[in-house]
């Protein structure tokens, strides 16, 4: 069932060394990272291969749309979603590779401190697509043509418009802590969501961990995913959330599900998901050609409109309605503090909240 | 006659017996399944990350909150849905086997039904029912009385709420072990006590309680050791609830970093209260096994519930709304309904979900190909390994079966998870490198479905007299062709019970799957929990109904294949 790949020895010659990597590519040099088209020849090597597994952490539904317009666009290449937490999708790789099992092509991942680890362990193959060369902004791509932001977006409060009025509606994450939302708040969290682990991260920086003491007296409902409260707000099971993906509130919102984003005043954490190849992708040609397309103009349009997230190709246009980007306070992003330490975090957490 | 006997005897030494060696070999796989994980989580939990002895993981299991809070929770739900399973299926199974209650048959399928039920599904459905806001039953709660929206009548997020979906599919392995313990109550007892002049209620408290009282405390243990062991139901309401359960927090102890030397120390209590519960109940009820007492003995007697009779289905049938009625009801509601906290009506219908999970969600197909592929090896292998050691206990066979016979009960000790644990430290590394195969999973299953197959199987064995192998035998058969042509097409029902509980098993399973799946073998009880944790709720009750199709088809399916007989869906025995 395993497929055939290399050793683990092979691996570790390669791990740490960059130069090495070029034994590992075929077709596409992997030593330099110059931008890589699109060629005929990819897309024929690609639809021998047949397929990509594609391991991410962005909300299911709208993982198998992207999968579903690559797999319309060059048909013949099926795309496997393995959809879970960031945190979980780390650990999952980290196991798997711990068994020397090399099942997956691309990686997507809301947090991204992990990138930072695996290009240390040298798991990652450099790759640029044309668009990421030309299009994207420096702070958006590695040095080393390893991995580019995928996608951008924000982790918010939001209520439920039924449940609570407008005007009665929190401002911030200080008001978060007025006791009339005792036993109303739902959370997701750090151990499971990279989104959490980021914002976590940016907010005991900047309002400090005193803020999720008094949250954790607030009888909060504790879920994993940053996509699972935005969800329990539709349900209406809690009345205000206390973070989870302003790209998910985008599309309950506009397909008429009674609830609202607010953006908190002390600023909203920032959070980025980049993409990467594995250097020992079982399917290196699909593995491209998929990630190619996951930063393409088309790719990057479908993400924003029917997605609900931030782009950072220029050529992509905001949707009709919603907050633009600019105008909103953002916390400060930090991947590389971030790595240093989840660790802590995670435990410091799991104290606080009791789970 | 003489000479046909005296040609096969001639015959004999040429035809080997092969017996011997296949039963060793048997033996040797069983220790390997079991004693090799169970070795290395002893080895984990008593060293540390250089490899070094140390007690370390168990002094911080005992000394640190993070880990006694949980050991707590599980001691409270495991002791209340004890009771709680008990209270409910003592009475229940007694309607059904010894009144004239009508349809009681429909009964026994229907707590089937729930048995049949994932418990995780059981608890995300209740979820759908009981979450404090957005439960369906709070809504009519709140429409029927006017409450206030902060009112709720359940919280399932709760301990109580957790007791509750526990209980609710841990019954029916009570009500069975009840029900069939008073099935083979033999009526003459209660008749001579009645001649004698003891009244009904005296005669129930004096010969048919005592009667089943082995199987009732069987069931208390069986039902204890469930809700102890159970990692989904947890999983999916206890961390909404704020605290951890011993399952869950071993799970989390997987998360990264692993660690895994903690995770093994924290299983090592579950294991050693399951063992020591097990030796509990073997000197509590030491030979006490009235019921098989021999003889001819007649039908139990029915009692006439006289104008009881309606109340009595009526009471039978609301305890059964809580495992499968209303679950089914919120599935289904959920599986259409544009939210799935909104109710279904004809304006608001929809197949999104139904087209999602069929058309988009690309790991459906893999998830269902692995499990059908596990439920169906898994249930045949098992059946066949259980089906040689009930042969070699029952018949005395060769020595050391005694041996064999606990072997292939230990692993009801070994709780789901720690199993996994245990599969996952021994197949990672050389000589057996198995982890992100189909293998590992297959071995875990099996391993885990061996016990009751085993018992089931060596029941069905003490039924049939050797004689009759005898017979074979002296006419030259071997062991193996005696038991093949003989013995087999004699216990072919109970083979088809044990294989359907199998399987049934199989697609129950998530604790030990939650640890050993990779991407490429994911099965569909991981596909069900990788979903509920990013809240897609209509998508989980669609394969969840699915599941639930597929698993009474397949049921079906192989009680109907030529020449094998049809047995009582609702007699599956543990």
């Amino acid at each position: 069932m395993r497929k055939p790949t290399f050793s683990r020895r092979d691996l570790l010659k390669g791990t740490g060394a960059l130069a090495a990597g070029a034994a590992f590519s075929t077709r596409v040099s992997a030593a330099a990272t110059p931008a890589s088209a699109i060629t005929p020849a990819l897309i024929e090597a690609a639809k021998k291969e047949g397929k990509v597994i594609y391991y991410t952490s962005v909300d299911l539904p709208l993982a198998e749309k992207v999968a579903k317009s690559f797999e319309a666009k060059y048909p013949g290449i099926a795309v496997r979603v393995e959809r879970t937490g960031a945190e979980r999708v780390f650990q999952r790789i980290s196991q798997e590779y711990g068994s020397n099992i090399h099942a997956v092509d691309v990686v997507n991942s809301s947090d991204a401190a992990h990138f930072i680890v695996w290009k240390r362990q040298g798991f990652l193959a450099p790759y640029v697509s044309e668009d990421v060369a030309k299009f994207y902004p420096a702070e958006h791509k590695d040095v080393d043509g390893q991995f580019a932001s995928f996608r951008v977006w924000l982790c918010i409060i939001g209520y439920n418009t039924d449940l609570v009025k407008a005007e009665q509606a929190p401002k911030s994450f200080a008001d978060l802590l007025d006791p009339k939302w005792v036993g109303k708040i739902v959370k997701a969290h750090p151990g499971y969501s990279g989104t959490i682990m980021t914002a976590t991260f940016q907010m005991q920086r900047d309002i400090g961990w005193d803020y999720f003491e008094k949250l954790a007296q607030q009888k909060i409902m504790q879920v994993q995913s940053s996509a699972d409260p935005p969800k329990k707000l539709a349900l209406g099971e809690r009345a205000v959330m206390a973070d989870g993906n302003e790209y998910n509130m985008f599309q309950l919102k506009e397909a008429g599900r009674h609830v609202e984003i607010v953006y908190p005043t002390e600023g909203s954490p920032l959070i980025i998901g980049p993409n990467a190849i594995f250097k020992a992708a079982p399917n290196p040609n699909a593995a491209r050609l998929f990630n190619s397309y996951c930063f393409s103009p088309e790719a990057q349009q479908l993400i924003v409109d029917t997605g609900g997230l931030r782009s950072m190709h220029p050529s992509t246009k905001e949707k009709a309605g919603r907050t633009p980007f600019k105008s909103i306070k953002v916390m400060k992003d930090d991947a590389a503090a971030v790595e240093k330490l989840s660790e802590e975090i995670k435990t410091r957490y799991t104290k606080i909240f009791k789970v | 006659m003489s000479a046909l006997i005296s040609t096969a005897v001639e015959r004999r030494p040429a035809a080997i017996d092969i017996s011997r060696p296949v039963l060793y070999g048997f033996a040797a796989v069983l220790i390997v399944l079991i004693v090799l994980p169970m070795s290395w989580l002893l080895v984990y939990s008593v060293t540390d990350r250089t490899g070094a002895l140390t007690l370390d993981n168990f002094f911080r299991l005992f000394s640190e909150s993070a880990f006694l809070d949980p050991l707590i929770a599980t001691f409270i739900i495991a002791t209340s849905s004890s009771f709680f399973c008990c209270a409910v299926a003592a009475p229940m199974g007694w309607l059904v086997a010894r009144t004239d209650m009508p349809v009681g048959g429909v009964i026994r399928v229907l707590v089937t039904a729930s048995f049949v039920t994932p418990p995780f599904l059981g608890a995300i459905a209740w979820e759908l029912l009981a979450a404090p806001n957005s439960g369906l039953l709070n809504k009519i709660f709140r429409a029927v009385t006017g409450a206030p929206q902060e009112e709720s009548l359940f919280n399932i997020y709760s301990l109580g709420g957790i007791i509750f979906v526990v209980s609710c599919y841990t019954f029916p392995y009570v009500f069975v072990l009840v029900a069939n313990a008073l099935d083979r109550t033999p009526g003459e007892l209660e008749d001579a006590s009645s001649i004698l002049g003891g009244k009904r209620w005296y005669t129930a408290r004096r010969i048919t309680i005592p009667l089943v009282l082995p199987a009732l405390l069987a069931g208390a243990l069986v039902a204890f050791l469930q809700a102890m062991t159970l990692f989904g139901s947890p999983a999916i309401l206890a961390l909404p609830a704020g605290f951890h359960t011993m399952t869950t927090k071993i799970w989390s102890l997987f998360q990264y970093p692993p660690k895994p030397e903690l995770a093994a120390a924290a299983a090592l209590p579950l294991l050693l209260l399951t063992i020591f519960l097990l030796r509990a109940e073997h000197m509590i009820l030491g030979r006490r096994g009235y019921s098989v007492v021999g003889g001819k003995y007649g039908a139990p007697r029915l009692i006439a519930l006289g104008r009881w009779r309606w109340p009595a289905l009526a009471l039978c049938l609301v305890v059964l709304l809580n495992p499968v009625f209303l679950p089914y009801a919120a599935l289904f509601n959920a599986a259409f309904a544009p939210v799935a906290s909104h109710f279904l009506t004809f304006s608001n219908f929809t197949l999104h979900n139904i087209e999602f999970v069929l058309f988009e969600l690309s790991a459906t197909k893999l998830a269902l190909r692995n499990t059908v592929i596990l439920g169906t090896t898994t249930a045949t292998i098992g059946t066949v390994l259980a089906l040689v050691i009930a042969y070699v206990t029952a018949r005395k066979a060769v020595p050391g079966y005694r041996m064999l016979g606990f072997l292939a009960t230990a692993p009801i000790a070994i709780p789901g998870i720690v199993l996994g644990v245990g599969l996952f430290l021994s197949y990672t590394r050389p000589p057996f490198i198995l982890y992100g195969t189909l293998w590992i999973l297959l071995i875990a299953f099996l391993t885990i479905s061996l016990p009751s197959a085993y018992q089931q199987l060596q029941a069905a064995f003490r039924n049939i007299h050797p004689e009759l192998e005898d017979a074979s035998r002296i006419l030259g058969a071997t062991r193996l062709q005696a038991l093949r042509q003989i013995t087999a097409p004699l216990l072919r029902t109970s083979v088809i019970a044990t294989w359907c509980f199998v399987f049934v098993g199989v697609m129950r399973e998530l604790s030990a799957a939650i640890i050993l799946f990779t991407s490429e073998t994911k099965v569909i009880s991981v596909l069900i929990f990788d979903l509920n944790e990013s809240g897609d709720l209509g998508a989980i009750s669609v394969i969840g109904i699915a599941m639930l199709v597929i698993t009474f088809a397949v049921v079906i399916l192989v009680n109907r294949i030529p020449g094998f007989g049809v047995v009582g869906a609702g007699r599956l025995r543990t």
